[in-house]
């Protein structure tokens, strides 16, 4: 193995000393340059994971987009994002008998819990979430079909979704990036 | 091991180029560090979170991420992006001389 740095190789980089010459331009090392993330689930198991992936990849100098589209709606709408829950049926890894998950109070005391757990590590809820995601220069889309669909107006959105747009201007801005879908 | 020279002196780095030896960093080098990132100067602001990174890195032993940076070092996150568009934690560790932090938010 050569010690050569490639990804940030400089003009004052040492060159290995008992290899033979190294090519001088090294192959570069394989990069994702862009992210376009797609988001169709409200429920906090559905939406972490994509702002958790979308926030990680701005981290890293990687661009990312977030569409949201179908129950992933609910992540950027006024009245929803606040109340986002965990599926407590049809989701057999929270290892709790069905007939239990789909008793009154329990998707809100699950969800409690699991919040609790969030904030202890340090991850925010999703409304400061998806303002911090905002910020870190990342694009918050709204699928159009889906806004027609739930009779939503562009008012119902919150501010940090920089436009509701069709599938088809999703692939053009997804250009030449890694789509992601969750 | 890799390594790297700034300010005439040669140190170890990681094959990412992030300091292995903390200690080895001295502030002449970060403009030097910063130009390698695409940084052509570093201003005050710069230097905000140059230092704070420094100051955590040697309190716990490993750099802030972009989420604590924004929350504690008294520059936005917003903000930390436009000082360090290749991304703050990251770019900002390199810079002050420390590991890469590690952590998913």
């Amino acid at each position: 193995m050569s010690d050569t740095r490639t990804k940030v190789a400089t003009a004052t980089t040492t060159a290995p000393e008992s290899t033979p010459a190294a090519p001088s331009v090294p192959a570069p090392a394989a990069t994702i340059e862009k992210v376009s993330i797609i988001v169709s689930k409200g429920s906090l198991e559905g939406i972490y994971p994509a702002l958790i992936m979308a926030n990680g990849a701005r981290a890293e100098g990687i661009e990312a987009d977030l569409f949201f589209t179908f129950f992933g709606l609910d992540a950027i709408t006024k009245k929803r994002w606040e109340h986002i829950k965990l599926a407590t049926v049809g989701n057999p890894g929270l290892h709790l008998p069905t007939l239990l998950g789909g008793m009154p109070g329990v998707p809100d005391l699950v969800t409690r819990v699991m919040e609790r757990k969030m904030d202890r590590l340090d991850i925010p809820p999703i409304p400061e979430f998806i303002e911090m995601i905002a910020d870190t220069g990342a694009g918050i889309y709204a699928c159009q079909a889906s806004v027609d669909l739930f009779g939503l107006e562009r008012n119902d959105l919150v501010e940090q979704v920089q436009g509701v747009i069709t599938v088809g201007e999703f692939y053009e801005r997804a250009a030449g990036s890694q789509i992601i879908y969750t | 091991m890799p390594t790297a020279t700034y300010d005439d002196t040669t140190v170890p780095v990681d094959d990412q180029g992030f300091f292995t030896d903390p200690g080895r960093w001295t502030e002449p080098m970060a403009e030097q560090i910063a130009r390698e990132d695409g940084i052509a100067t570093l201003t005050d602001r710069h230097w905000i979170v140059i230092r704070f990174m420094r100051a955590q890195y040697e309190v716990k032993g490993t750099g802030p991420t972009v989420r604590i940076l924004g929350k504690t070092s008294g520059v936005g996150v917003k903000e930390l992006y436009r000082l360090f568009p290749k991304g703050p934690a990251k770019t900002a560790a390199r810079i002050a001389g420390i590991p890469k932090p590690r952590g998913c938010l």
